[in-house]
């Protein structure tokens, strides 16, 4: 209810995105020339350019939708909740090296790079992790004793998986990208992250 | 990703140094212990490669450029209208872009240089934008071009005219775009560059939603990139964001990257242009 | 030839103050192209700068200096409207001369 007032508010100061009919046929517009303007390179196709629900949402309402209605947060986070693939075997917790690797490295999805060459997670771009690297963006939260001060439980275990996998699922518009929902990552890497995060060895919680 | 060697001009200003007879002043480098050890050697890194610009052999052949006859119609581009009218450049860049009745269309410095290049010296458009960007051998003549154009507004207040109702159109349709979240990290511009003080990785992120923040950027590219040893324009400089958006490519002085320049040109209205400036 | 170099040389006091900003790809010969293919190893190796007949530096440089390198030095005993010569030569035989004036 608060979110809804408060972007009745901004609506009203012209600062925030509002929906309005003119809003619509101008986003429409920009997706045509979008769609005109620019093409596929490498393995970065068009269709790209296509926003699913989610990315609708949070462009139209300046990432804070309103809870209720088909474009609202409750639907969307449920839907995005509904299609996070848990781990058949039920296990969380990969290994913290790997991880570690993975964390390091920015690659994927660009249209430089090569189709089929795994990604990494791109971790350290936005967030503090093993405090040895000093080379850290502040995009994120740091993540410096995410497990130290969270423990262990199978319940932290599995929020970690579902945030890495998408995180949508907990936070609509969060800046956070959906790793596992659009495919960078595969169930193995995110465990691997998992295990950095979580693992009492890693060195994220030392 | 290329990294060049640039400590190797500090060394060679020592070793010049001890080699010069006539003696040589020698600066101290002062050590300051209070200081963070990596902010330290960031700042002295930026100090190192802001002195002597390579931007600078860029806007000499940029200038050959513009004055030498080139084309099938054997023409320079002192008739070329940046927005002044023909032939003036001082100041021009500062004032882009800008509503063009010959064309019909906002432009910015690179789709009017396109222009011109096609209109004037009879060039073919295809050809022209073909390789916009400089690479390993290659030279690209339009960054050259730029560089000289960029050159000219020095100190220049940033005033780009927002009268003509394209003009306006242009910036509310580059607003929209720094805000359309799409791709495979959900990402827009405004993912990046909406808040004060965050970096990626080391890389501070200028907020392009202040005038503070977008002047900053704005008012010091296009730059010289000293990783890639190359100079970068601005076309460039939203090219390759589009890359690190997960985007597939924008056309070359197409009308989307054009309105997105139009939008930051005018959060850095009224602050002077400092380029061309010079970037890791 | 090689492309031109931008020179800039003036008195600061009695000390005359030299930049020179030289337009060269500088590869090590290690380094690949975006192709993946090693770029061959083309850099200066002779760099000599007069003031008027005097020959104050003469360089023997190689791979670790930067591409479009800047050079800076400082001499003493020159004076404003001393004709400054910067000549370099790289190691495909390929060389450059470009002269300035003490300003």
């Amino acid at each position: 209810m608060k979110r809804h007032a408060l972007a009745a508010l901004l609506c009203g100061l012209g600062l925030a995105g509002c929906a309005t009919m003119d809003d619509g046929a101008a986003e429409k517009r920009l997706v045509e020339i979008l769609k005109r303007d620019f093409h596929e390179k490498g393995i970065a196709k068009l269709d790209r350019l296509d926003q699913d629900a989610v990315q609708q949402s949070c462009t139209k309402f300046n990432n804070n939708p309103p809870h209720g209605g088909p474009g609202g947060i409750d639907r969307l986070e449920a839907e995005q909740m509904a299609a996070i693939k848990w781990p058949a075997d039920g296990k969380f917790i990969g290994d913290w090296k790997n991880g570690e690797k993975l964390a390091q490295d920015g690659r994927g999805m660009t249209w430089t790079d090569k189709a089929g060459a795994p990604a990494g997670g791109n971790c350290y771009n936005c967030h503090q992790l093993a405090p040895k690297e000093l080379s850290f963006g502040t995009i994120g939260p740091s993540l410096y004793h995410y497990g130290k001060s969270r423990g262990n439980s199978p319940e932290v275990q599995k929020y970690t998986f579902g945030k890495i996998f998408n995180a949508k699922a907990y936070n609509l518009c969060t800046n956070m990208p959906r790793f596992g929902y659009h495919g960078v990552l595969t169930e193995a890497q995110i465990k691997d992250l998992v295990a950095l995060l979580l693992d009492p060895a890693s060195p994220v919680n030392n | 990703m290329r990294f060049r060697r640039v400590i190797g001009q500090s060394l060679m200003a020592a070793l010049l140094c001890a080699a010069v007879p006539l003696a040589c002043a020698q600066d101290g480098a002062a050590t300051k212990e209070e200081k963070d050890a990596t902010i330290q050697e960031i700042e002295r890194y930026r100090e190192m490669i802001a002195d002597g610009n390579p931007a600078e052999l860029y806007e000499l052949r940029g200038e050959e450029m513009w004055k030498t006859p080139r084309g099938p119609k054997k023409a320079t581009l002192q008739g070329c209208d940046l927005g002044l009218g023909p032939g003036v450049v001082k100041g021009a860049y500062a004032k882009l872009p800008r509503f063009f009745a010959d064309t019909g269309k906002v432009q910015d410095l690179e789709s009017r240089l396109v222009s011109c290049m096609v209109n004037l010296q009879g060039m073919n458009e295809a050809e022209v934008i073909a390789r916009p960007f400089g690479q390993d051998a290659y030279k690209s003549d339009l960054e050259a071009l730029v560089a000289y154009v960029v050159g000219q507004s020095k100190g220049v207040t940033i005033a780009p005219p927002l009268e003509h109702a394209k003009e306006k159109e242009a910036y509310a349709l580059g607003k929209r775009m720094f805000l359309y979240r799409a791709g495979p990290y959900d990402f827009s511009c405004a993912t990046c560059h909406s808040e004060n003080g965050r970096r990626i990785r080391l890389q501070d992120l200028p907020n392009l939603t202040t005038h503070i923040g977008a002047s900053r950027a704005y008012a010091t590219w296009p730059a010289y990139r000293v990783s890639q040893g190359e100079f970068r324009s601005m076309q460039w400089r939203m090219n390759d964001c589009f890359r690190q958006q997960r985007f597939p490519e924008p056309g070359y002085g197409s009308e989307v990257v054009t309105a997105l320049i139009s939008y930051l040109a005018q959060m850095a209205s009224g602050s002077p242009y400092e380029g061309p400036g010079i970037k890791r | 030839m090689g492309d031109p170099m931008k020179i800039r040389a003036s008195m600061q006091g009695d000390v005359a103050e030299i930049r020179v900003l030289v337009n060269h790809a500088m590869e090590t010969g290690q380094r690949k192209d975006s192709a993946g293919n090693l770029v061959p190893a083309h850099f200066i190796k002779h760099l000599t700068a007069t003031v008027g007949d005097k020959l104050v530096v003469d360089a023997q440089i190689g791979t670790a200096i930067s591409r479009n390198p800047v050079f800076a030095f400082k001499v003493k005993g020159a004076k404003a409207g001393d004709k400054v010569v910067i000549n370099w030569q790289d190691n495909k035989g390929d060389s450059r001369t470009d002269e300035a004036v003490i300003a």
